[in-house]
């Protein structure tokens, strides 16, 4: 057993320790707070699957993912609460919009592809937002969880933990060996340069729009967990800025890394739970107010990564290991 | 419906889409001739309105208030320039929607930090009345002001571009950037400058809409991504695009919102009409931008040839 | 990997030692209210109040020293949703309250209701928890959200306006609202319009409210969107063809402050005013004046209010809140001395009181004010009472 399969029985084991531990010390919030920060890990991790490995800079992901809640939400707010209807219906139905959306955008390229999946996206906000019938801007309050069978109850946060724990390792295990396969090998040319791609003979923009569609699908499933996570749904998971939220999640963890979503997710959400509830108390004596500006914070470390390590925290990690 | 209503919904239309125009006028140029996403962009509009409800009630002068916060503005965007952006040109597209997009955390917590979360600011008494346009209908004076501004500095960019020198090297570098280097533009100033006048156009926006809206933390953030709207239907880089894109989304807009429910309603059962009909006046200026795509991928007015 | 989980799991387990550390002997109270943005000045208004009632009470709440955790939900309710997860459940507060906005509310206490915290709402009333949906959790201070409109569409078919148009945001409270007005309104509605909420720009709205020539325009727009739009109302010369009414809290001090002259004689209805003349209300206006150097609006009333009953119900149960019920009871008693004068709770545990027709007027000292013209209704209630279960 090598030192990179250790370390990931570790965090596994950890990962699967923490609810219990939590449980055991009457914590639960800390166990509702764990089941968010890995729903969008699996967010970041399917944005990572086009940003990453398809080196197509998507800046609407929040559409995918809001889609997969509102469909999820809407059915369990219609009486369908079953988790095998509501998930795939969710993840079909931001797979068919990132169909559309990437089949109009992925014609053109660089800037022009970031404002168009970014404007696109938009439009979905604004379609939630006027749609009176599903809450309009007031979004939407579902009364219970989705419900998945078999005994188990995914009201209890540590049964629903597991089971996003358990999604978020199958998208993990899916895009390892998608990456690994003759798919990814050829969206990895294409990342590379495209011109060869195509020169090749590969169909670039059928692979492209295949690779688009995956992680609109994957962002689709972890909407569709936050529906039930939170027992809400609104618009403002559709607005831009969410986007960009998942952008700086996969760049903190590492673009293109397996786990730079994962990773991310966790960093960006565990910093700022810290900052907001436990102050440091000299920096508080300097300055009063810092908790409530925590996204300060998060400008500074995001453009001074962006300026100086582009490869995100992964990449220092690894370039630490490779010396 | 009478004419008179859609005179008025037109005059409407016009003033959002000239104040979007200020706004894409500079985000459009950055584009063409730098090749830069800059998200950043809407933060100097609010930038902007908040230099004009200051110094507005500093100088105790609207007009006064206003003039002063452009220069400001101007100023505040060529040291963002030079400091930052400046090393972005060169990176990808990536490195520059992010580092852009960390500035508007930045500019957000720095404002809240200096000026608190919104300021209030007033137009000015004289204006703050109708102005009879035709016989039966009176028209806001303050709007028609702001379509006065937003015409003129059309007119004085067109001249600036068209016209001057510095529009030329302008128009160089947005046809073919490395065309203009080799024929020894200094490039750099020129950069520095385009994006002070960007900044600029955003101040103007930012003051003239200020008294209508409100001066808060995050105003810039939707308007923004309606710039992009009409910079993607213009054409990248183009300026004329840019009035045209702007015009038109702003007309579409606001009459889509002013009608179509009421249309939807002449064909469609009452309660169809009225759930379909402000959803799918959301999302207009959006499906105009697709088919604009679908029928000329680089825009209206491309500006590279 | 294994490192960095371990830091984080250390950073939890600080949290946890931290955060269980409370004592039994205080109140702890979670006041989540909208306190940036252009709506900001209604929730300050509650939270101003509302602390200035336990510091005129020697920072106790009924005799309990009292700990008040303040959040902004910045006008957004996935971010008033979480705020009310935190404080439930990280910080086990004995009360929730401050929300003003329907909406936020509406997808925040959920969470108080499951884990059996009493929401005391110091403003928000929205129909359905009225109804089919009240809750023993939920009680509702200031007025339920139709009062105030069925009160303007009373006073507006007394009046004899014979049309009027009706603008509101599309939301819980927006639908509330015109509802109530219609349902005391006997005159023809010109027209119903939802705008979006947060809506600043009302060009569009206004030119066809011109065109349907209406005799009287009601809008439902508080905050910043009722600044907006009675700024922009004025500039397009409606204001000299159309009767505006509002709602009391669309033209409270909070209007009146950015607005100006322009508001001068409107018409409002409100279950408060200034000038009420009763104790309570006298000494609340003085000290939030002394305190604030500003008027208080009738948020800040609801504020107060809210505090002055968790004020009696701690003290009525003598400290034992863990006894939900025998706070419920205590706080459905209601035993205090509202600013507003008397009130009861109806079963639905919504206030039964009066309500009044206001005019913005000058004071004595020439500040603009609203003043208090007549009584439109008496121990007025709400119409979705029948439709609750609880007893």
């Amino acid at each position: 057993m090598n030192a990179r399969a250790a370390a990931l029985i570790a965090a596994l084991a950890a990962a699967v320790a923490f609810p219990l531990a939590m449980q055991a010390a009457d914590q639960l919030f800390f166990v509702g707070f764990a089941s968010r920060v890995l729903i969008w890990a699996i967010a970041a991790s399917s944005l990572n699957l086009v940003l990453g490995y398809g080196g197509m800079i998507s800046f609407g992901h929040a559409a995918f993912v809001g889609t997969g809640a509102y469909v999820s939400g809407i059915l369990i707010a219609g009486g369908v609460t079953s988790a095998w209807i509501g998930w795939p219906a969710a993840i079909l139905a931001s797979a068919v919009l990132a169909l559309a959306i990437g089949a109009a955008s992925l014609r053109t390229r660089g800037a022009y592809f970031i404002m168009i999946t970014l404007a696109f996206a938009q439009m979905m906000y604004y379609l939630m937002n006027s749609m009176k019938a599903y809450g309009g801007d007031e979004g939407l309050s579902l009364t219970s969880r989705a419900a998945l069978g078999f005994g188990l109850d995914l009201g209890n946060e540590v049964t629903f933990y597991y089971v996003v724990l358990a999604a978020l390792c199958a998208l993990l295990y899916a895009t390892h060996r998608l990456a690994h396969a003759r798919f990814g090998r050829v969206i990895a040319a294409i990342r590379e340069n495209e011109t060869r791609a195509e020169a090749i003979g590969f169909p670039v923009y059928r692979y492209k729009l295949i690779c688009f569609v995956i992680a609109g699908a994957a962002g689709g499933l972890a909407g569709a967990l936050l529906a039930s996570h939170g027992k809400y749904v609104s618009p403002s998971l559709l607005h831009w800025t969410q986007s960009g939220t998942l952008m700086i999640m996969v760049i903190l963890g590492g673009v293109g890394r397996l786990w730079g979503g994962a990773l991310g997710a966790v960093l960006l959400l565990a910093l700022e739970h810290l900052i907001a509830e436990h102050p440091i108390p000299w920096l508080l004596a300097i300055a009063p107010n810092y908790p409530q500006h925590a996204n300060l914070g998060v400008g500074i470390v995001m453009l001074v990564i962006v300026l100086y390590a582009p490869q995100g925290l992964a990449g220092l990690v690894s370039r630490k290991r490779h010396a | 419906m009478s004419w008179i209503l859609i005179l008025e919904q037109s005059l409407n239309g016009l003033q959002f889409g000239l104040m979007l125009f200020l706004l894409a006028a500079g985000l459009t140029l950055v584009f063409g001739i730098m090749d830069m996403i800059n998200l950043a962009h809407g933060s100097l509009y609010m930038l902007g309105a908040f230099f004009a409800a200051t110094l507005v009630q500093a100088t105790g002068s609207f007009a006064l208030g206003v003039l002063l916060a452009i220069p400001a503005t101007a100023l505040a965007g060529m040291l963002l320039e030079v400091a930052v952006l400046r090393t972005l040109y060169a990176r990808d597209h990536l490195s520059q929607v992010l580092a852009t997009f960390a500035l508007i955390l930045i500019a957000n917590e720095v404002v809240r930090i200096v000026w608190g979360s919104d300021l209030q600011m007033t137009m000015p008494a004289a204006l703050s009345g109708p102005v009879q346009l035709l016989p039966g209908m009176p028209y806001p004076a303050y709007r028609l002001l702001i379509i006065g501004v937003g015409l003129a500095v059309a007119a004085l960019l067109y001249v600036l571009v068209a016209k001057t020198r510095i529009g030329m090297l302008v128009r160089a570098g947005a046809s073919n950037r490395e065309m203009a280097l080799a024929m020894g533009v200094n490039i750099q100033r020129l950069f520095t400058l385009v994006f002070g006048v960007g900044a600029a156009l955003c101040a103007v926006a930012g003051a003239m809409l200020g008294p209508l809206f409100a001066v808060q933390v995050g105003m810039g953030e939707s308007i923004l991504i309606l710039a992009f709207v009409v910079i993607v239907i213009g054409g990248i880089g183009s300026i004329r695009g840019a009035l045209v894109g702007a015009v038109l989304v702003g007309m579409v807009d606001t009459i889509g919102r002013a009608f179509l429910p009421h249309l939807f309603g002449l064909f469609l059962p009452p309660q169809f009409a009225s759930a379909a009909g402000p959803a799918i006046a959301s999302v207009l200026v959006y499906l105009l931008m697709a088919v604009v795509l679908f029928v000329r991928p680089q825009g209206l007015f491309p500006a590279r040839g | 990997m294994k490192n960095r989980l371990l830091a984080l799991a250390a950073g939890f387990a600080f949290t946890m030692l931290a955060a269980s550390a409370g004592a039994a002997d205080k109140v702890k109270i979670g006041f989540v209210s909208t306190l940036s943005g252009p709506s900001a000045a209604l929730g300050v208004d509650i939270r101003d109040a509302f602390t200035l009632a336990v510091k005129l009470n020697g920072g106790k709440l009924g005799g309990l020293s009292a700990e008040i955790l303040i959040g902004d939900d910045q006008f957004k309710p996935d971010v008033g949703r979480q705020l009310a997860e935190k404080f439930v459940k990280l910080d086990k507060v004995d009360f929730l309250t401050g929300y003003v906005f329907s909406n936020i509310m509406l997808a925040s206490i959920p969470v108080a209701f499951e884990n059996k915290v009493i929401y005391v709402s110091p403003n928000a009333a929205p129909s359905p928890l009225a109804g089919k949906q009240c809750n023993p959790y939920f009680f509702a201070v200031a007025w339920p959200n139709d009062a105030y409109h069925e009160a303007a569409g009373q006073y507006a078919t007394q009046k004899g306006y014979k049309s009027t148009y009706l603008i509101a945001p599309n939301y819980q409270a927006g639908k509330d609202s015109l509802g109530g007005f219609k349902r005391f309104y006997k005159g023809k509605i010109a027209d119903e319009v939802y705008t979006q909420l947060g809506q600043l720009d009302y060009a569009a709205e206004l030119a066809q409210v011109r065109a349907a020539k209406p005799e009287a325009l009601y809008i439902f727009l508080p905050g910043g969107m009722g600044i907006n739009f009675i700024k922009q109302f004025v500039a397009s010369g409606l204001s000299k063809d159309v009767q505006l009414i509002t709602p009391g809290f669309g033209s409270d001090q909070d209007v009146i402050r950015p607005v100006g002259d322009a508001m001068l004689g409107l018409f409002d209805t409100s279950h408060w005013a200034l000038d009420f003349d009763n104790p309570a209300n006298k000494k609340f206006v003085a000290e939030f004046e002394k305190e604030y150097k500003r008027l208080p609006s009738v948020f800040a009333a609801q504020g107060y209010d809210t505090a002055l009953l968790i004020d009696s119900a701690v003290r009525e149960v003598k400290g034992k809140l863990d006894d939900k019920e025998a706070v419920r009871r205590a706080l459905k008693a209601a035993k205090f001395a509202s600013v507003r004068g008397n009130f009861k709770f109806n079963r639905n545990q919504y206030p039964i009181q009066n309500y009044v027709l206001r005019v913005v007027g000058r004071d004595a000292q020439g500040r603009l004010v609203n003043k208090t013209i007549a009584t439109v209704f008496k121990d007025h209630g709400d119409a979705y009472v029948q439709d609750c279960a609880m007893k």
